[in-house]
This record gives structure tokens, C-alpha cells and sequence, in this order.
């Protein structure tokens, strides 16, 4: 196998009986494995909620660290919707032509320092910045301030021994208040003070709403993206041929940032709290308990993709659901769409080849999956065209 | 040369023509409002999302299963739905009407 395969641990048990269950701090979850049961169980936000107890439709559970809902994500309809029209024309801003210039300034500097050296840590020295750069266009604030988030490293909101640690979850809370006190008394141009500006049913956003969005803002597009920006990489290294080909075929690049994601699927699986007595996939799913959506999973179904444990770059049909599906899709996929696009123009257009020197890979661990999701590290060498 | 007649959501009638290229792609570049075109035309994202006038479905054509599969789940999902990425542009579609949803 390639070192920059990601396996697909989900499949006979997605063929023989559609689900998974794992435990999870005494609050077990069903994960559902069908491309069709995941987008159905999507759309369906009566029966499966995402407005539960803060924290606990993520898996592994994070009731007990926290109590800030994340908006809009920890929202039903309703009020969902109102929420999420707040916040979507910004969210979109990544399209605009000089965003797409500053996030190419950003990741041309990247690949022509790691051109230049002569081992590179993917993770860290490259994916790592670049996601806190590229966020400060997001959050239309100085450059500058992403120093201050590499600095936490990256396992900033969790430890490298466990995925629920309240103290280095702090970290980017305290951040976050301080950053909108700051906003209050200088407010600019900035996410954090449009926010504090806009209304919602007639009155102004709380800071505990605000809060809400920009823990959501920084968590959600972190790990991702930094995943994809890594396993792009590996990927490439692999297969000097597909680098080659975007740099004579441009136009294919947005096919080939879907199959990525796809083939990726940064984010393993998201859950929901079941509000009444159901079934999903013919098994039983009682009232107050969890399911998860595994998008991982889903978006190796053979049923609709061929080949699916292949990357086929410019796969033409492609109906993956690597940035979720239904009211609660991504609202950061534009500008992570935009991010990858603009990586793969830059290293299609500069490298020539990557060795893979040395890596470690993360393997989640699911009950009965282990999932390869992407590295711990993972030490390169660029080579640049002549 | 194949000129598509868009109407959106508030009623604005945009007429557009190519000859080439899929019918998302022409909206884009004509600034059609409602049609986001988010995944560049693969049929993941659904925000391409139209209803054929009924007098040019026969032109048009159905949906294949995938596409289907998508449409169903989409609100305002009914008969007349197509992802416009997914329907080319060519002389057979030529004076086709369509209904932006979003
Ligand atoms: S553009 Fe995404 S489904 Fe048509």
C-alpha cells in the first residue's frame, strides 16, 4: 500500500449491516455507514438533533468540558436558519478575487520556503501555518496574528494524551473573550465586530453568541484543514503524475479538490441526538440517544462511487458528503475550497516532485475502526522545477 | 450556440448564451443569483439546484440515478428538478427555460 493511502476501515461492516456502534463515555453512538442513511438522517433534523447539550453531538463527547453552544452548528430550525443568513454572505467572501490573491501570496511564500530547505515537517512547518494565515483572512484581522496560534502548537485544543482536556480547551476560549472585549472597545472591520454588530430577532448578538460562531470558526476549520493540506501533499508525492497533469489541465483543479476531499474526508463522522423512537437502516434507535453521520464512510459507498478507494482526480460524478450535508454542510467550505484550490495551482505550478523522507501516521480509534485520517508528522523534500 | 432563459427567485429573467460548457458554468458567469455552484459542478453540493420550464423537460432530459438521488432530498424538490451542472450545454437544449429555486 502507499504511504499516502488512507484505508477505508468501514467497509464490510457499512456492506454487511449499514452501522457500527461504539461506546463513548457511558453515552454510545451508532454510526451510520450509507452514503444514503447519512444524507437522509441529515436532512432530517426533526427526528435528529443538533441543538442537544452543548458538546454532545461531537464524538467523543465534550459535554463535560464545555458550555458554549457552537452557532450555528448546535442549532436546529429555526432559529438555524436565522443564524446561518447572518453569517453566509461572509462566509463566502473567499471567492472574491483579491481573497483568492492574498491566500495565493500566502501559500507561494509556503512552497518557495519549503523549496528551499531540505527536510520539511508537513504538519507543523507547513499545513499548520498556512490554516492560521489563511484564517486571518477569514477573520479579516492582521497577518500578524497568526504567530500567535502557530505559537500554541497543534494540539492546541487538546492534549496529545487525550481528545477532552478541559485545560487546553481555555486556552482558546480566554483567547476568544479577550479578543472580543477588545473588539467592544475598538470595534473594526473585523468577524468579531461585525458580529457584535449584527441583530438577531430584533436585538443584538450576546457575547456568549459570538463566543459561540468563533469557537466554531477556529475549531471546525483547524484539524481539517490542516488533514487535507497534509494528505494533499502525501498524495502528491505519490503520484508526481497527477501534479503534472493539473499544471497542463488547469480547468480540472475544483474536480480535483472534491475528489480530495472525498478520498480525505477530514472530518471522520458527526453526530446527532435522536428526539423520538426510529429506525435507521432497519435498526432500532431509541429516543435520546446518539447516532453519527460517518462521512468518511459514506463517501466510500461502492453503491454510488466507482472505485472508491482510489483517487480518480478528475472524477466527473461525485455526490461526497466530505463537507457534510444538509442545513449544517460546512459554512467554512468555501474558504477551505478556495484554500485547496489555490494550493493545488501553486504546487502544479512550482514543484516538480516530493519525497517522502520519514512519517508517523494518526490513526483514529473507533470501537472496531481504526481510521487513518491523516499524520502525526511527516518529514518531506520539495524538489522545484527547473 | 445555445441561448438558456434563467428566472430567478425574485423574478428576474436573465438570458444568457454558449455554446459549450455546462449550464451552471453559464450562470456563474452571468451572475444568475441562486445558483452557487459551491462544488464546481461534481453533484455534491446542490446549489446549482433549477426547475425546467415544463414545456422543455423532454429537451432537457431526466436526471441520471445519482443526480436523482441528490434531488430528492432537496427542498422544493419536484418533478421539473436538475442540477444544471449536470446538464450540458449543446444546440438540443437551445431556448430552454429555467427556474433558478434558491
Ligand atoms: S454545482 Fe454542486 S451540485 Fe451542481
Amino acid at each position: 500500500m502507499k504511504k499516502s493511502a488512507l484505508p477505508d476501515p468501514f467497509a464490510q461492516a457499512r456492506e454487511a449491516k449499514g452501522y457500527g456502534t461504539i461506546e463513548d463515555q457511558n453515552d454510545p453512538v451508532t454510526m451510520l455507514l450509507r452514503l444514503k442513511d447519512v444524507r437522509k438522517t441529515a436532512k432530517d433534523t426533526k427526528t435528529f438533533q443538533s441543538g442537544a447539550a452543548p458538546g454532545r453531538i461531537v464524538v467523543p463527547s465534550e459535554v463535560s468540558i464545555r458550555d458554549t453552544r457552537q452557532i450555528p452548528f448546535e442549532v436546529d430550525p429555526p432559529m438555524h436558519g436565522e443564524y446561518r443568513a447572518l453569517l453566509e454572505d461572509w462566509f463566502k467572501r473567499p471567492e472574491q478575487p483579491d481573497y483568492r490573491e492574498s491566500l495565493e501570496e500566502i501559500i507561494t511564500e509556503l512552497v518557495d520556503e519549503a523549496l528551499q530547505t531540505d527536510s520539511l515537517e508537513v504538519m507543523e512547518q507547513f499545513a499548520l501555518k498556512l490554516q492560521s494565515r489563511a484564517l486571518t483572512l477569514l477573520l479579516n484581522i492582521p497577518y500578524e496574528e497568526s504567530d500567535t496560534w502557530i505559537g500554541w502548537g497543534m494540539h492546541v485544543f487538546r492534549s496529545e494524551e487525550s481528545a477532552l482536556d478541559g485545560d487546553k480547551a481555555a486556552i482558546l476560549y480566554d483567547y476568544i473573550d479577550a479578543q472580543i472585549d477588545k473588539a467592544i472597545e475598538h470595534p473594526g472591520d473585523d468577524l468579531y465586530s461585525v458580529l457584535l454588530d449584527s441583530e438577531i430577532e430584533g436585538r443584538k448578538l450576546t457575547k456568549e453568541e459570538v463566543k459561540g460562531v468563533m469557537i466554531l470558526t477556529f475549531a471546525g476549520g483547524r484539524d481539517t484543514v490542516i488533514n487535507a493540506v497534509t494528505n494533499s501533499i502525501a498524495y502528491f508525492a505519490e503520484h508526481p503524475e497527477s501534479l503534472c497533469r493539473l499544471d497542463n489541465e488547469p480547468e480540472i483543479t475544483a474536480h480535483a479538490v472534491e475528489e480530495l476531499v472525498r478520498y480525505f474526508s477530514p472530518l471522520t463522522h458527526m453526530g446527532r441526538v435522536v428526539t423520538e423512537d426510529t429506525q435507521v437502516c432497519e435498526h432500532a434507535a431509541k429516543a435520546d440517544t446518539r447516532v453519527s453521520l460517518c462521512w468518511a464512510s459514506a463517501n466510500r459507498d461502492a453503491s454510488t462511487f466507482e472505485n472508491p478507494n482510489e483517487i480518480v482526480i478528475d472524477r466527473k460524478m461525485n455526490p461526497h458528503v466530505g463537507f457534510g450535508f444538509g442545513i449544517h454542510k460546512c459554512l467554512g467550505a468555501t474558504h477551505a475550497r478556495q484554500v485547496l484550490r489555490v494550493l493545488l495551482g501553486v504546487l502544479a505550478q512550482k514543484v516538480k516532485s516530493i519525497d517522502i523522507l520519514e512519517q508517523k501516521d494518526n490513526i483514529e480509534d473507533w470501537g472496531e475502526f481504526q481510521r487513518k485520517v491523516g499524520y502525526d508528522s511527516i518529514q518531506v523534500k520539495f524538489h522545484g522545477k527547473d | 450556440m445555445a441561448k438558456i432563459t434563467f428566472i430567478t427567485s425574485d423574478n428576474e429573467t436573465i438570458v444568457a448564451e454558449a455554446s459549450s460548457g455546462s449550464v451552471m458554468e453559464l450562470a456563474k458567469d452571468n451572475n444568475v443569483t441562486g445558483i452557487d455552484g459551491d462544488c464546481g459542478g461534481v453533484c455534491s453540493c446542490a446549489t446549482c439546484h433549477v426547475h425546467v420550464a415544463a414545456g422543455d423537460f423532454d429537451k432537457v432530459g431526466a436526471p441520471g440515478e445519482i443526480e436523482a438521488d441528490m434531488l430528492e432530498l432537496e427542498d422544493n424538490y419536484n418533478e421539473h428538478s436538475r442540477l444544471c451542472c449536470q446538464i450540458d450545454i449543446s444546440d438540443a437544449i437551445d431556448g430552454v427555460t429555467l427556474h433558478v429555486v434558491n
